[in-house]
């Protein structure tokens, strides 16, 4: 069997056992099953042949008379996210503490999740993207709901109809092409670029507009991002994690794989508009946060502003100057670096809400002398968020302002008032919280655990090893950035 | 005809149960009555298509695949219904009821002549009249019945009024004779009055806005095993019917006609959707989501294509149907177990019972149209058809619609998840429902992800 068959299989199977592993196994089987992926996913991407070709393809057909396929394979653009999920899931499922609530159906649906979410990336027929898409809202649904806080039923409603609302007119839009393909119509991703590209300039627009609200509701781009500070804070610390590291990125994988390729004339129409709202959400996410006086709230908020520069850098696709190859290869790696700063950053929150009992930056503070380990991951964590040089966030961020700069330098100045203003508000919650004299909430703290650790130094080491070679994982996307722009 | 031969001797010898003294053994006999007229709607014993009674019936693969869905789908609601009718009236005559109204479903479904039509659902409705008054103590199901005999002889009579035009135009009720000569009369006025009423008749039928006024009444009114009858057998026979005259007899006339509808299927998407959303009763609510998807079922009739739309009616129709006998299933257990059947009755089910509670998540989720269940390929596949003869406007109302479905059935899972039981008496589950709620959840999943079982049947 291919690899990439095997890496949505294994999630999947472990999912299902999971359920009858004994709750005293239950979290040790999950760690297991999702290193086992990991080291799949290792294997292959050291492996990775440069090429700008989907590798690793297995096509078996599915619904004949529909012409839908499950069809799965990886290029570099999903192999960096496929090695991110793998790399995250079996931290986050080690950041679980045990107790009673924590069941096999907890673990099981992380599980679950990963199963769909690799599926999301690796699908290469347009159906099965979307029952993907969609599979991987339900076990996050039940995550939320089964284990979140006091407002959660109503906060996760809201969630899950507003993502499903862009779903179905994704759904739609995907028919929609369905339709233009030639003879007795096919899902088939390549058919579908090629009936997407041959519309009509109306056509391209409706389209971009149903694709769009899929994906920026997903990301979620300003407007449409009133779903996410409420869920963030409402998930359990887990859930948080896979919305904001993983499930994120699907939006922005939706992105570079079903609209730059698909729909040249609505992006050159659109896209601008798209550009202005994401740098709008920047700024406004940006001083919403400085505001905030709740540390989840605040770093939920931030992921707004770090996805919004995301956003403004690829929907600019070609100028006079030739493809805007960097600005996807920045998103690419943004991506890795936010979803690692992210899943990090909410970790540490929920140390510290585990050991204060508050996440109240007021009742915080001196947490450095009590817990100098904890004090130096979050520092470090902190700066990759701010994206100072040698930390993840640098090269990604440049790349993108680079780019937007190519497209409008105005917007590019706004845009880049991301990092200061990050810097503001990341920089000043860690000195209030982790400098200065201890509160009375704080008192008791103490450092890290070795399962606390387990989980922080390698999410340490990938900040620092993407801000020192992130070639490594640029190299790796390049040829089929390359391949997917050039496709116009 | 084997199967309508058998299923009518099946309905006699039911009525003999009583005076003969076999009641004890009724049951399986049902069972495997059932099987047996499953049996010969397989497609290797029904594989040229024939006519019967001077063509007032026409066996094809079309009324061989609904008639297999109907048979499926009583087989699970008679495991569903059993102890209804045995402890809580005596007579067997509720049974045989309904497999003569059965009878009339597979006509509804075979008919090739407007008076097989009529006949049809004047047997599926007697029926059913009498059926949703058959809890005789309780004067709500007093007024289902009423109400449903009230507003169906109502119908019938448009349903009759039509079918005397659309004869007086073309001189037959041969529906093939029917469609040649309408499509070239030189009288439209007369033919389109025809069409107009017959639409009207049948929307009552199939309890689509602004004639469903009848449905959440009898619905609630009527015992939930009745309900669910009525929400899966007569719904899949309505619409089977519903689109074959259509189909059959008026194609040529889709430009008319299909304007109508078009209003029609907005409207019961509209109404449905948004009341459903204040029910506090999940039976209602359930019969409000019955009209809601009577609604997605129809936009296949507007976006009539073919022998798609005929697939695409068939897979919703067993799909949902599927799902609501889960859903009353579960709800039965509940009420009965609680006395109640509102939103609160479901509190807690995840502590006392996981197992319900799993089923009806399914359920939910199949209704709610989410992958992977089968409910999301039906509506997927009516979408496609829709977009494909350029209703994408109506599909649009259809997402709304969908999404305000999202909410009020999730209601159903966040009050059986999340709010703190109340009571803590275990919910029992016997060991026939265990079997129905196992294979109803176990077919959601699996025509979900291999609807081509389904589809190939057409």
């Amino acid at each position: 069997m291919e690899k990439t068959a095997i890496l949505i299989l294994i999630p999947f199977i472990a999912a299902l056992t999971q359920l009858f592993v004994p709750r005293k196994y239950g979290k040790r089987f999950a760690v297991g099953a999702s290193l086992l992926t990991f080291i799949v996913a290792l294997v292959t991407f050291c492996g990775f042949p440069s090429s700008g070709d989907y590798q690793y393809i297995t096509n078996v057909t599915w619904i004949q008379s529909l012409g839908i396929n499950f069809h799965v394979g990886m290029d570099g653009i999903s192999m960096l996210l496929v090695l991110l999920t793998t790399f995250l899931v079996p931290l986050i499922v080690l950041s679980v503490v045990q107790s009673e609530t924590r069941t096999p159906v907890f673990y099981s649906l992380i599980l679950f999740m990963e199963f769909a979410l690799i599926g999301v990336f690796t699908s290469l027929d347009g159906f099965l993207f979307y029952v993907f898409w969609e599979l991987a809202l339900i076990p996050i649904y039940f995550i939320c709901l089964l284990w979140g806080g006091e407002r959660r039923a109503s906060v996760t409603l809201k969630f899950f109809i507003y993502t499903l609302a862009g779903s179905l007119f994704m759904l739609v839009g995907l028919v929609f092409l369905y339709l233009h393909t030639p003879g007795s119509h096919t899902f088939d991703i390549d058919a579908l670029y090629k009936a997407g590209r041959a519309l009509d300039l109306r056509s391209q627009v409706y389209l971009f507009i149903f694709f769009f609200l899929a994906f920026g509701i997903k990301m979620p781009v300003f407007p449409l991002h009133t779903w996410q500070p409420d869920t963030y804070t409402e998930a359990p610390t887990q859930g948080t994690m896979l919305l904001s590291g993983i499930m994120l990125k699907m939006g922005i994988y939706g992105v570079i794989r079903w609209i730059l390729p698909v729909l040249p004339l609505g992006i050159a129409q659109c896209g601008s508009y798209v550009m202005w709202l994401a740098i709008i959400g920047v700024i406004y996410a940006s001083i919403i946060a400085i505001t905030r006086s709740d540390i989840k709230r605040l770093i939920a908020y931030s992921s707004i502003a770090h996805v919004g520069i995301i956003a403004a850098g690829i929907f600019f696709v070609s100028s006079e100057n030739g493809l805007n190859i960097n600005g996807v290869q920045g998103a690419m790696l943004q991506m890795l670096a936010h979803g690692i700063n992210v899943v990090g950053l909410f970790f540490i929150v929920d140390i510290i809400q585990r050991k204060t009992n508050t996440r109240k930056i007021a009742s915080l503070g001196g947490l450095r002398l009590k817990a100098p380990f904890f004090a130096t991951a979050f520092i470090i964590l902190t700066l990759g968020a701010v994206a100072l040089p040698l930390t993840d966030g640098f090269v990604g961020e440049f790349l993108l302002i680079n780019s937007i700069y190519m497209f409008n330098p105005i917007m590019a100045a706004l845009g880049g008032l991301t990092i200061i203003l990050g810097a503001v508000y990341m920089l000043r919650m860690y000195q209030r919280v982790v400098l200065g004299e201890p509160s009375v909430e704080t008192e008791n703290f103490f450092d890290l655990t070795l399962n606390e650790k387990a989980v922080l130094i390698p999410l340490l080491i990938m900040v620092i090893l993407i801000g020192v070679c992130p070639n490594i994982f640029l190299k790796v996307s390049e040829p089929a950035v390359r391949k997917l722009l050039t496709g116009f | 005809m084997v199967t309508l031969i058998i299923l009518s001797a099946l309905g006699i010898l039911t009525l003999f149960a009583q005076v003969l003294r076999f009641k004890k053994a009724l049951f399986p006999l049902i069972l495997v009555g059932l099987a047996t007229a499953l049996y010969f709607t397989l497609p290797q014993y029904n594989n040229n298509p024939s006519t019967w009674f001077s063509s007032m019936l026409g066996f094809d693969n079309y009324s061989a695949a609904f008639s297999r869905s109907i048979i499926v789908i009583a087989f699970l609601w008679f495991m569903m219904a059993r102890n209804y009718f045995l402890q809580e009236t005596s007579g067997t005559d509720h049974f045989a009821l309904i497999i003569f109204s059965m009878v009339g479903a597979i006509s509804m479904v075979s008919y090739s002549n407007l008076t097989m039509l009529f006949l049809g659902i004047e047997i599926l409705s007697l029926s059913v009249y009498v059926l949703a008054a058959s809890d005789k103590g309780n004067i709500l199901s007093n007024e289902a019945g009423f109400k449903y005999f009230l507003m169906g002889s109502f119908a019938t009579g448009f349903l009759l009024f039509g079918i005397a035009l659309i004869y007086g135009v073309s001189g037959s009720f041969d529906l093939h004779t029917i469609r040649t000569s309408v499509a070239t009369h030189q009288q439209p006025t007369m033919v389109l009055m025809g069409i107009l009423l017959l639409l009207v008749g049948l929307c009552f039928k199939a309890s689509l806005a602004p004639f469903h006024f009848w449905a959440p009444d009898v619905y609630d009114g009527a015992p939930t095993p009745v309900t669910a009858y009525m929400a899966t057998v007569v719904k899949t026979a309505a619409f089977g019917a519903f689109f074959r005259l259509f189909y059959t007899c008026f194609p040529d006339l889709i430009e008319q006609w299909s304007n109508v509808l078009w209003w029609i299927v907005a409207l019961t998407l509209f109404i449905a959707n948004i009341t459903a959303v204040r029910q506090t009763s999940v039976k209602r609510m359930l019969a409000y989501s019955s009209i809601a998807h009577a609604g997605y079922l129809a936009i296949a009739i507007v976006s009539m294509n073919g022998d798609a739309s005929a697939r695409s009616i068939l897979y919703y129709t067993l799909s949902y149907s599927i799902s609501t006998i889960a859903a009353f299933t579960v709800l039965y257990i509940v009420s009965r177990n609680s006395g109640r059947d509102d939103f609160g009755a479901f509190e807690g089910l995840a502590k006392t019972n996981p197992f319900l509670s799993f089923v009806m998540v399914v359920a939910m989720l199949s209704l709610a149209g989410i992958p992977p269940t089968a409910g999301f390929f039906g509506k997927y596949y009516i979408f496609q058809n829709a977009i494909n003869t350029h209703n994408t406007g109506l599909v649009i109302i259809a997402v709304l619609g969908a999404l305000v479905g999202v909410f009020y059935y999730f209601r159903v899972i966040i009050a059986i998840y999340f709010k703190p039981e109340q009571s803590n008496i275990p919910v029992t589950v016997g060991s026939l429902h265990q079997v129905v709620l196992f294979i109803t959840t176990l077919l959601t999943l699996l025509l979900g992800i291999f609807p081509d079982w389904v589809l190939q049947w057409i």
